[in-house]
């Protein structure tokens, strides 16, 4: 018997370095700089919340589109911090995790042959899940001249007559890189012109490090209406493990992510979106406080590599620096194993993040100051050595 | 960068210069004279270690005693505190709203101590009207800080 497997799924590459870190939790003095995740328990108040909520026998689904309290937090929330207005039923959507609202947002917008454009190093997720929504994925090989920002030169010419919608990852996983208000209104004008939609995740929203706050591209103006806006609790809150997310968009569209949401997951974990209710009404200090030592090591790392005479933009947004390794004549790949070989520190290349991720590395920054003291006093060690020779 | 300093040192004061310049993002110069300007106007109180003595063989015992007096004419409190806080073996004096005035924590080396300076100097001053005693069992956390700090792997999974 010939076990049953999609063409469609049997050509998408699982991630491919994960052998590699599994060498990782067998050193004993290995520093991982490799996660994509806060390094902060979430804030206890929070946490009492869901503990409450498990008390109260919160243990029920709740609607489709998610608690209705938490729909109107998140609603304050999108008007509190970006003048966004998002009727609480029918635009907005209470997934699991920003990475469902990716997934079922491109199924609900792609026909088969639909082409959507991801601007790389991104997000592993955007790739397999375009493909899965039977779209021809068009791909944007962002420079590191422009910090690695999306121009709109860029934009323009991956654009053809099959263009449905572009995908914008700012802040940026692993660049680091954000888009500013300026950066965006010039995307925008494209987006108008050529009449296309943005899918633009925001996850790590809350983490810039810029003088100004992050803001969404659909907050310009006209548009609100083509753009799909995904966020979640993960980065800001530090609630990876709840596995929270949202959607906001037209409800046109909400209504037909609503229902895969429907058939496919029911709802989002009832005691996270509890929980996530008080993280919005009070998580705004904790948040600021996590924020302020993620800059705090951004300055630190950023400081050890101008130190170590390593080449690397000063990135604004999310936890990550994306250091230069071209000099030492490798692949990104190669760089990586030698440093965990030789030093037993975990960075992962690149590459992991698209071909333009080539001669980088993303370096995450949710770990203390302590660790990261370490990992740059090696690295520092091995980039003397490679260049020593 | 004020708030930022006073926060990052408030839980690591033995962090040095160039660290601090660093992650504050600012010259070692401007820290160094925020921090004295910090200490010229009293912000800075000192620099304290905050140790367990629990984990030591030196006995010490610590008392929370709550105070009701009567405030003075003209002074409020703030005369009979400092008759109170003046005496070494005070850690603290807080004035408190609610059921009493004066909160008052104590560190001696014996129990005969602390019951000695609450019975012969504390309560035969002229404006205590009555004093309760609390000894210390167990310190939890002190000054934010969990004592007995149970040791946390990083269980996070690169992911990517």
């Amino acid at each position: 018997m010939s076990i049953p497997i999609s063409k469609t799924i049997q050509d998408i590459k699982p991630s491919g370095i994960r052998k590699f870190f599994d060498i990782v939790s067998e050193m004993k003095d290995a520093i991982s700089l490799g996660v994509g995740e806060p390094d902060f328990d979430t804030p206890w108040h929070i946490r009492d919340e869901g503990i409450y909520a498990f008390e109260q026998g919160k243990t029920f689904y709740t609607s489709n589109s998610g608690l209705k309290d938490l729909r109107i937090e998140i609603s304050n929330y999108m008007k509190r911090k970006q003048g966004l207005i998002y009727c609480p039923d029918g635009e907005i959507l209470v997934t699991v995790g920003g990475s469902e609202a990716i997934d079922i947002g491109l199924r609900a917008m792609i026909n088969e042959g639909d082409e959507v454009i991801i601007p790389q190093p991104s997000y592993v997720s955007y790739e397999p899940c375009a493909r899965l929504a039977g779209a021809n994925p068009v791909i944007i090989d962002l420079k590191s001249e422009n910090e690695f920002r999306l121009t709109a030169e860029e934009l323009e010419n991956a654009i053809t007559d099959k263009t449905k919608v572009l995908i914008l990852p700012y802040p940026n996983n692993p660049t680091g890189a954000i888009m500013e208000k300026s950066d965006l209104e010039k995307i925008a004008k494209v987006i108008k012109e050529k009449d296309i939609f943005v899918m633009s995740d925001e996850i790590y929203s809350e983490l810039t490090y810029s003088d100004t706050p992050h803001v969404s591209i659909a907050s310009l103006d006209g548009m609100r209406d083509r753009t799909l806006l995904i966020n979640g609790f993960s980065k800001a809150y530090a609630m990876t493990g709840w596995r929270l997310g949202y959607a906001c968009g037209p409800k046109e569209l909400l209504a037909q992510m609503t229902k895969i949401h429907q058939y496919c997951i029911m709802c989002a974990p009832t005691i996270s979106q509890y929980a996530a209710v008080d993280a919005l009404k009070n998580g705004d200090e904790d948040v600021k406080t996590m924020k302020m030592s993620y800059n705090q090591r951004r300055r630190f790392l950023l400081n050890a590599f101008n130190e170590m005479g390593l080449e690397c933009f000063e990135p604004f947004g999310a936890f990550y620096v994306f250091p230069c390794i071209k000099e030492f004549g490798m692949t990104s790949e190669e760089f990586a194993t030698k440093f965990l070989e030789e030093e037993h520190v975990a960075a992962v290349p690149g590459t992991a993040f698209g071909r333009s991720g080539e001669g980088f590395l993303r370096i995450s920054y949710a770990y203390s100051l302590d660790t990261l003291k370490v990992a740059m006093e090696r690295l520092a060690r091995f980039v003397n050595k490679l260049r020593s020779k | 960068m004020r708030e930022e300093l006073l926060l990052i040192i408030e839980k690591n004061s033995r962090i040095d210069l160039k660290e601090l310049a660093v992650i504050l993002g600012v010259s070692q110069e401007d820290v160094l004279n925020e921090l004295q300007n910090l200490e010229k106007e009293g912000i800075i109180c000192g620099y304290h270690t905050l140790i367990d003595w629990d984990k030591t063989s030196v006995e010490k015992i610590n008392a929370l005693i709550e105070v009701r007096v009567t405030p003075q004419r003209g002074q409020g409190f703030d005369h009979i505190a400092e008759r109170i806080y003046n005496y070494p073996e005070v850690k603290s004096v807080y004035l408190i709203s609610g059921a009493y005035d004066l909160l008052v924590t104590l560190e001696q080396k014996s129990l005969k101590e602390i019951s000695a300076f609450v019975s012969d100097k504390l309560s035969t001053l002229e404006s205590v009207l009555s004093t309760a005693t609390h000894f210390i069992l167990k310190k939890y956390k002190d000054h934010g800080t969990i004592l007995e700090k149970k040791h946390k792997e990083d269980e996070r999974e690169i992911m990517i």
